[in-house]
């Protein structure tokens, strides 16, 4: 059983990496989830884990751990109304103000790749009703565990089975063992990157959708609205943040706008009107 | 409060999706097999009907089948719910008339979902 002292210190070094806060009543939990990466490493228990991280000094036992402890919670088409919007209001606006160009939307913490991978199939439905989407979907998440398998495409019965419409299962995955895979016209239609909402997303580019959407939970106030305004700084002109359905735009988001869950820059809203 | 007609051969499955259902709101009747379910929806149409597919007596396959032909029973939302995971398996229940398909095993969250996803929460 793990002591205060060594949740702490693990509390410590994952929000230095990943910017999640963790409290010592998840001391349980945590050690529950690191269980798995102790056996990897060769230790008989997460405390000898904690020990050799302490003294190692290249800190891959603590990049390790942090990654071990990313949340993994997603669904497809979690949040049906922010879906609905997308469908119906936001990914149209986006194609008709960049014309001929491709529009790019960005998951920025897309865990094991279900909210991308719902946006390429929205996208593809949109196809299908005659409109000729061009997009650019990338996903994005800190740990390099959950983009592995975010990469794969490879869900297991309970996964396909939160969010997901039957008749969408069949269109866009096919059985692959007791695991179902979905389509390569799909997985091609995502790239995946490793990125840390605590760094600057400059190198992504920019982008005319972003989902932001049941992450910020994770972080202290503080860190909430400096992910959301490095985040904004992504932006293309006119584009949109998404927020998961209940989440507010944390304060301090000087230039942002927020009405139901979808932020904007202030100044595009009013060059709008 | 809506109506759920639960049709499964297993007891404890039954049993299952009783608990979860009514927490979800609904009333719950039960039925063993497809002929008690055709019989049960003749008496009374429910809203919904949570179906398994392999039973003694009638099949759920033929059940929905059955059931889109009666009077009234166009209108019940019916979802699957079964171990045949085929690709096949499934396009054939919708093909027969079924709005919605869940595969066992399931818990709440996925009943939850696959109620949601057929219009009936």
């Amino acid at each position: 059983m793990l002591n205060d002292a060594e949740v702490a210190l693990i509390a410590r070094e994952v929000k230095t990496r990943s910017g999640a806060v963790l409290t010592r009543e998840m001391g349980g939990a945590i050690e529950l989830r690191l269980m798995p990466l102790a056996r990897r490493e060769g230790f008989a228990s997460v405390h000898e884990l904690i020990g050799a991280a302490r003294i190692r000094a290249d800190q891959a036992l603590w990049t390790a751990i942090t990654d071990h402890l990313a949340l993994s919670d997603t669904r497809f088409f979690r949040d049906r109304q922010l879906f609905e919007k997308l469908r119906t209001d936001l990914l149209p606006d986006a194609l008709a103000r960049r014309g001929h160009e491709r529009i790019r939307v960005w998951s920025a913490a897309c865990s094991t790749g279900q909210e991308p991978y719902s946006i390429a199939m929205l996208i593809e439905e949109l196809r299908q009703q005659g409109l000729n989407p061009a997009a650019d979907i990338v996903g994005s998440d800190f740990s390099e565990r959950l983009l592995v398998k975010a990469r794969a495409g490879l869900y297991t019965q309970f996964e396909v089975q939160r969010g997901l419409p039957i008749r969408k299962l069949i269109a866009h995955f096919e059985k692959a063992g007791d695991l179902w895979r979905i389509s390569d016209r799909l997985r091609a239609a995502v790239a995946f990157a490793p990125h840390n909402l605590l760094k600057h997303p400059g190198a992504l580019g920019q982008f005319d959708i972003i989902l932001l959407c049941h992450v910020l939970s994770n972080f202290d106030p503080e860190t909430r609205a400096a992910v959301v305004l490095r985040v904004a700084d992504a932006l293309a002109p006119g584009g949109a943040i998404l927020l998961g359905e209940d989440e507010t735009l944390p304060e301090a988001c000087e230039g942002l706008a927020c009405e139901g869950g979808v932020v904007t820059r202030k100044d595009s809203a009013r060059a709008a009107a | 409060m809506k109506r759920c007609l639960v049709v499964d051969d297993s007891r404890v499955i039954r049993k299952v999706a009783r608990r979860i259902l009514e927490d979800m709101r609904f009333e719950i009747e039960e039925a063993a097999d497809g002929l008690e379910a055709l019989q049960a929806c003749r008496r009374h149409m429910p809203d919904a009907i949570l179906l398994d597919w392999t039973m003694p007596v009638m099949s759920g396959i033929d059940f929905l089948r059955q059931l889109r032909q009666e009077p009234g029973g166009d209108k019940p939302t019916v979802i699957f719910c079964t171990t045949e995971n085929d690709v096949a398996k499934i396009a054939e229940a919708l093909k027969a008339g079924a709005d919605e398909y869940m595969m066992k095993p399931f818990d709440g969250d996925i009943l939850h979902s696959k109620f949601a996803e057929a219009g009936l929460l």
